[in-house]
C-alpha cells in the first residue's frame, strides 16, 4: 500500500534554497517534508559553485609548479622557486578529491536536516495539485498531502538546439567529473561558468578556445573589470573569438561563423555554457495553476506565486540564478508561512566571478548608477599600490577597487574590485550597500593593514579627493 | 579655503548654555590655533575658550552678555582646506544668532536687547544636509535591522521620515514615528505628523522646572477643595468698583481674598511659614508675605507682595498690579520674586473647577481659587442661583496636619461668605 504523509509544509528541492528553507522551517517550528531525488546541496554544492572552487583551486596549484618547472633546475624564477620535472597531474585523482568535498558539505546538509527534524523523502516528486505530490521512492511511491509548497527545483543547464548535449558536448557538470584531460577544449559561452571552467583547463595545460556570440567577455560587468581577465586570458593562451557563432559541431570540430567566415574549431570535448534555465519541466508544475512570467515561474516580493499556499524561491524565480539569493528568499518564503511579515527587498545581491583575476560586483556599476539618474561619482585605487597584493605577487595584473557613489549624498551605491581574491571582499562590499553607507562611512572605517581590504577603504578616500597611496 | 564652524562644547556637567563675557579677538583678525578666543561664564566659572584652529575669525554668534547655547555654533574661521562647512552656501548653522556688533554704529550697551539665541541646529559634517527628502517613488534607504523591525511592527518605511545621513532611517526615526502614533493615512488632514523638535530646557524654563521638582519630590503634598458662596462679595466688589475714586485701581476678588488669608493665619501660624527641611525647621512668619502666581511670556514667575497684612484691599490690588507687572516686563528684583510665606495661584477666567496646585517651596501652603460661576445650590430649603467658587488648596503634610488646614479653609470660606467680617476686628 502507498504511504501518504501529511505535513504542513513541503519543500520541493535539496539544494541551496530548499534545504535552507527546511532548517528554518525547523526553527520556526514549521513541520516540514523535503523531496529531493538527487544527493541534498543541489546543484551549487554538487555541480557547481563548490566542485568548480575545488577544481580551480587544484588547477591554480598547478599552474603554479608549472610555472616553476618551467625553469628547471637553471633556477632564475622571479619567486626564487624551482621545479626540476614537470608536475604530474591525476585527473581522476582530482575529481575524486573534488568529490571528498562535496561529500563533507553533502554529509553536512544532511545533519543539518536531521537536526532540524526535516523528513526528507528521497525521490522525484510529481505534482497532482497544488497541495499533493506524489514522490517515486526506492520504496514505491509515497503521496504527500501539504498546506503550503515551497518550489525550490533550481536550474538546468541550457543546450544549443543544433548541439545538443552529449557524447563529447558537454555540460558544466561534466566538465567537472572529467576522468581525464581534453587536450583541446572548446567552450561555447564567455560567461562566468564558461571563463571559471575555461581558464581552470587552460592553467592545467589543455589548449582552450572560448567561442561567444556577443561582442565582449562577461557581458554582465563593464570593460574595466574584464580587462584584467582579457589580459590574463591571452597571456595564457586562450584563444577567444567574439561575434562568432557556433552553428554546428560535426566529426569533433566546432563550426563557427565569425565576420563572414567559417571557422572550424578541433576540440576533444565541446563545453557549451551558453546559460542556465529555470526547471520548470517534468515534475508537474503544470498542474498548480502557478503562473509563470518569462519562463521562470511568477511570485511576488513575499515569494507567494499566483496560486494560494505555493511559494517559490531560488533559480525557478528569475534571475540572477545565484546559491545567496536562494538562500536569502528561503528565509523570507518561510517566515511568511509561519505568519512573518517580510519581504524579499535587498539593496544589492552582490556576485562574484573566480575567473583569473577574480571579480566582484555589489550594486551598480558606473553605467547603471549613471542611467538610475543617481549622479554618481567614482573612483578606483588599484592593487598595485597596496602592499598584500604586492606580496602575494597580484599588484601587476590591472587589478582595482571601484567605489559608485552619489555625488549629492555621497551614499554607496555601487563596489565592485577585479583582482587576485577579491570574491572575499564582497561581504564588505554587500553590507555597505545594504546598511547604506556613505563614502564617509567606508573612509572612517579603520580598514587592516596589510589586506587587500585597505583598497576599499583608499577608493573611498580618493573619491572624497584625499587618498593617501595615490 | 574653506569655513569651519566652531561649536561651544560642553562645559560641564548640566550646562546647556553660557554666556559671552569678552572676546579676545574680533572679526577679521587671524587666529592662531589654541590662541585664546572668548571666555565664557557658566553657572559654576568662567572659561577660556581657545581657537580650534588657525584662520580668520569671520563671525561671532554674539556680544558679551548674551548667552550661547552649548553645540551652537559661536565662532566661523575662514581656514586652509576644506574646513567642516559647506563653503559658498553656509548652511544654517554657520549663521551666528544675532548680528556681530557694528564697532562704527552705537555702542553694544545702547542696542536693543537682542533676540535670544536661535535654537542650535544639528549639521552634519560633510555635504549632506541633517535630513534629506526623499524623492517621489524612491526607495526608502534603511539598514537591514531597521528594514525588518518596520516589517515587524507592520510599518512602511516609505512613511517614515529620515534623519540619517544621505537619508537613511534609523531606529530613533523608527521610535519617533511609532511615538506619534500610526494609525492615519499619509497626506490629508489626516497625515500623521512626524517632526520632533527638540527645546532644550535652559534659562528661565530650567528654573521653573527645577523649582517645581523640588516641590513636588520634597513635599508630601495634600490637596483639599470647598466651595464658598461668592455672592455677597461679588456684590461688594462690583458696588466699590462702581464708586471707587479715579486713583484706585480696579478691583479683582484676589485683594478679598489676601485679606481674608491675613485675618485667618494668625490662628494657624504653621500654616504662614517656610519650612528649611534641611535644617529641620519650619520658620513661622507674623508678617504674610504672599507670593502671587504669575504667567509671563518667559513662564510662570511669582512675584511677592510683601506684608499684606499691612494692605487694604485698595494697596493690595495696586501692589499686585505692581508685582505682576514687575514681573512681566522681567526685570524684578530678587526683593520683588522671594521671600513668601503663602501663595496664590489664580486662573482667573480659566480658573476650572477645582486644582491641585504645587507648593511653592520652602513654603508649606498654596490657595488656588477656581472659577466663580452661577450655580443652583440649594437655601433654606429652595433652590437658588448662586455665585460660586470652590477654592482649591494643598499643603504640607509633614508640617500642617488636614484637620488643621480644614479649619483653616473653613474659616476663611468663612470671611469670603460674610464679607462684613473682612473688615471687623
Amino acid at each position: 500500500m502507498a504511504e501518504t504523509i501529511t505535513t504542513r509544509l513541503l519543500i520541493l528541492g535539496g539544494g541551496p534554497g530548499g534545504y535552507v528553507a527546511a532548517i528554518r522551517a525547523g526553527q520556526l517550528g514549521v513541520d516540514s517534508v523535503l523531496v529531493e531525488g538527487d544527493r541534498l546541496g543541489g546543484t551549487c554544492l554538487i555541480r557547481g559553485c563548490i566542485p568548480s572552487k575545488a577544481l580551480i583551486h587544484v588547477a591554480s596549484k598547478f599552474e603554479g609548479m608549472a610555472h616553476a618547472a618551467a625553469h628547471g633546475s637553471k633556477g632564475g624564477a622571479k619567486d626564487g622557486i624551482s621545479l626540476k620535472s614537470a608536475p604530474v597531474l591525476d585527473m581522476a585523482q582530482t575529481v575524486a578529491w573534488k568529490e571528498t568535498v562535496v561529500d563533507k558539505l553533502n554529509g553536512g546538509v544532511t545533519a543539518l536536516l536531521k537536526r532540524a527534524k526535516t523528513r526528507v523523502v528521497g525521490g522525484w516528486g510529481r505534482f497532482t495539485d497544488a497541495k499533493t505530490c506524489v514522490v517515486e521512492t526506492k520504496d514505491g511511491p509515497v503521496t504527500i498531502r501539504c498546506e503550503t509548497v515551497i518550489l525550490a527545483a533550481g536550474s538546468v543547464a541550457t543546450a544549443l538546439p543544433h548541439i545538443p548535449f552529449g557524447g563529447d558536448v558537454i555540460s558544466s557538470t561534466e566538465a567537472l567529473a572529467l576522468g581525464e584531460l581534453p587536450k583541446r577544449l572548446v567552450v561555447i559561452g564567455a560567461g562566468y561558468i564558461g571563463l571559471e571552467l575555461g581558464s581552470a583547463f587552460a592553467k592545467f595545460g589543455c589548449e582552450v578556445t572560448v567561442v561567444e556570440a556577443q561582442d565582449r567577455i562577461l557581458p554582465l560587468y563593464d570593460d574595466a573589470l574584464t580587462k584584467p581577465v582579457k589580459a590574463w586570458l591571452e597571456k595564457a593562451g586562450v584563444t577567444v573569438h567574439l561575434s562568432a557563432k557556433a552553428t554546428g559541431w560535426e566529426k569533433g570540430e566546432l563550426v563557427v561563423e565569425k565576420a563572414g567566415e567559417t571557422l572550424r574549431l578541433p576540440a576533444d570535448k565541446l563545453l557549451v555554457t551558453v546559460g542556465r534555465r529555470p526547471n520548470t519541466e517534468g515534475w508537474g508544475l503544470e498542474e498548480m495553476g502557478v503562473d509563470l512570467a518569462g519562463g521562470f515561474v511568477k511570485v511576488n516580493d513575499r515569494m507567494q506565486t499566483s496560486m494560494a499556499g505555493v511559494y517559490a524561491i531560488g533559480d525557478l524565480v528569475g534571475e540572477p540564478m545565484l546559491e545567496h539569493k536562494a538562500a536569502a528568499q528561503a528565509h523570507v518564503a518561510v517566515e511568511v508561512i509561519a505568519g512573518q511579515n517580510r519581504r524579499f527587498d535587498p539593496a544589492s545581491i552582490a556576485a562574484v566571478c573566480f575567473t583569473e583575476p577574480e571579480i566582484v560586483s555589489a550594486g551598480l556599476l558606473p553605467k547603471e548608477a549613471e542611467a538610475a539618474g543617481h549622479d554618481p561619482v567614482s573612483a578606483v585605487f588599484p592593487f598595485q599600490a597596496n602592499g598584500r597584493a604586492l606580496s602575494m605577487e597580484a599588484g601587476d595584473t590591472g587589478g582595482f577597487v571601484r567605489v559608485v557613489a552619489r555625488k549629492s549624498d555621497h551614499r554607496v551605491v555601487g563596489l565592485q574590485a577585479v583582482g587576485a581574491h577579491v570574491s572575499e571582499l564582497s561581504g564588505e562590499f554587500a553590507m555597505s550597500i545594504e546598511m547604506g553607507a556613505r563614502l564617509e562611512d567606508l573612509a572612517g572605517t579603520i580598514h587592516v593593514h596589510p589586506t587587500l581590504s585597505e583598497a576599499v577603504h583608499e577608493a573611498a578616500l580618493r573619491a572624497l579627493g584625499h587618498a593617501i597611496h595615490i | 579655503m574653506g569655513r569651519f564652524v566652531f561649536k561651544l562644547p560642553d562645559l560641564g556637567e548640566g550646562t546647556a548654555e553660557a554666556e559671552i563675557v569678552a572676546w579676545h579677538v574680533k572679526v577679521g583678525d587671524t587666529v592662531a590655533e589654541d590662541a585664546p578666543l572668548v571666555d565664557m561664564l557658566t553657572d559654576k566659572a568662567t572659561v577660556e575658550m581657545t581657537s580650534p584652529v588657525a584662520g580668520k575669525l569671520i563671525e561671532i554668534a554674539g556680544a558679551p552678555g548674551e548667552m550661547a547655547a552649548v553645540g551652537g555654533p559661536i565662532a566661523v574661521f575662514e581656514v586652509e582646506g576644506a574646513g567642516n562647512a559647506a563653503g559658498a552656501a553656509a548652511p544654517a548653522a554657520a549663521k551666528p544668532a544675532a548680528p556681530p556688533p557694528e564697532p562704527v554704529e552705537a555702542p553694544v550697551a545702547a542696542a536693543p536687547p537682542p533676540p535670544p539665541p536661535a535654537a542650535p541646529v544639528r549639521a552634519e559634517a560633510g555635504p549632506a544636509p541633517a535630513a534629506v527628502a526623499r524623492a517621489e517613488g524612491a526607495k526608502p534607504l534603511a539598514s537591514p535591522a531597521v528594514r525588518r523591525r518596520a516589517e515587524d511592527l507592520g510599518i512602511k518605511l516609505g512613511h517614515v521620515a529620515a534623519s540619517g545621513p544621505a537619508g537613511r532611517i534609523t531606529h530613533d526615526d523608527l521610535d519617533r514615528f511609532i511615538a506619534g502614533g500610526r494609525t492615519a493615512p499619509a497626506s490629508s488632514t489626516l497625515a500623521r505628523r512626524t517632526a520632533v523638535e527638540e527645546v532644550k530646557v535652559i534659562g528661565m524654563r530650567r528654573a521653573i522646572a527645577r523649582q517645581m521638582q523640588e516641590s513636588k519630590r520634597r513635599i508630601p503634598h495634600f490637596a483639599y477643595v470647598e466651595e464658598v458662596d461668592m455672592t455677597e462679595l461679588e456684590e461688594l466688589r462690583v458696588h466699590l468698583n462702581a464708586t471707587k475714586r479715579a486713583d484706585q485701581p480696579k478691583l479683582t476678588m484676589l485683594p478679598f481674598l489676601m485679606r481674608a488669608l491675613v485675618r485667618v493665619l494668625p490662628a494657624y501660624p504653621q500654616i504662614n511659614a517656610r519650612f528649611d527641611d534641611e535644617a529641620g525647621v519650619v520658620h513661622r512668619h507674623a508678617g504674610v508675605h504672599i507670593g502671587v502666581a504669575t504667567q509671563t511670556s518667559q513662564g510662570l514667575v511669582v512675584p511677592v507682595v510683601k506684608h499684606a497684612e499691612s494692605l487694604d484691599v485698595w494697596a493690595a490690588a495696586s501692589e499686585v498690579a505692581r508685582v505682576a507687572e514687575i514681573a512681566r516686563s522681567g526685570k524684578g528684583s530678587k526683593e520683588d520674586l522671594s521671600g513668601s510665606t503663602i501663595t496664590i495661584t489664580s486662573l482667573g477666567p480659566l480658573g476650572g473647577i477645582a486644582t491641585t496646585p504645587v507648593i511653592n517651596h520652602p513654603e508649606v501652603a498654596i490657595i488656588g481659587p477656581n472659577k466663580i460661576v452661577d450655580r443652583p445650590v440649594v437655601r433654606h430649603g429652595q433652590i437658588a442661583v448662586r455665585k460660586m467658587m470652590n477654592l482649591s488648596s494643598s499643603f504640607d503634610h509633614r508640617v500642617v496636619d488636614g484637620y488643621d488646614a480644614a479649619e483653616f479653609i473653613q474659616r476663611v470660606k468663612a470671611m469670603l461668605e460674610h464679607p462684613a467680617t473682612l473688615f471687623m476686628d
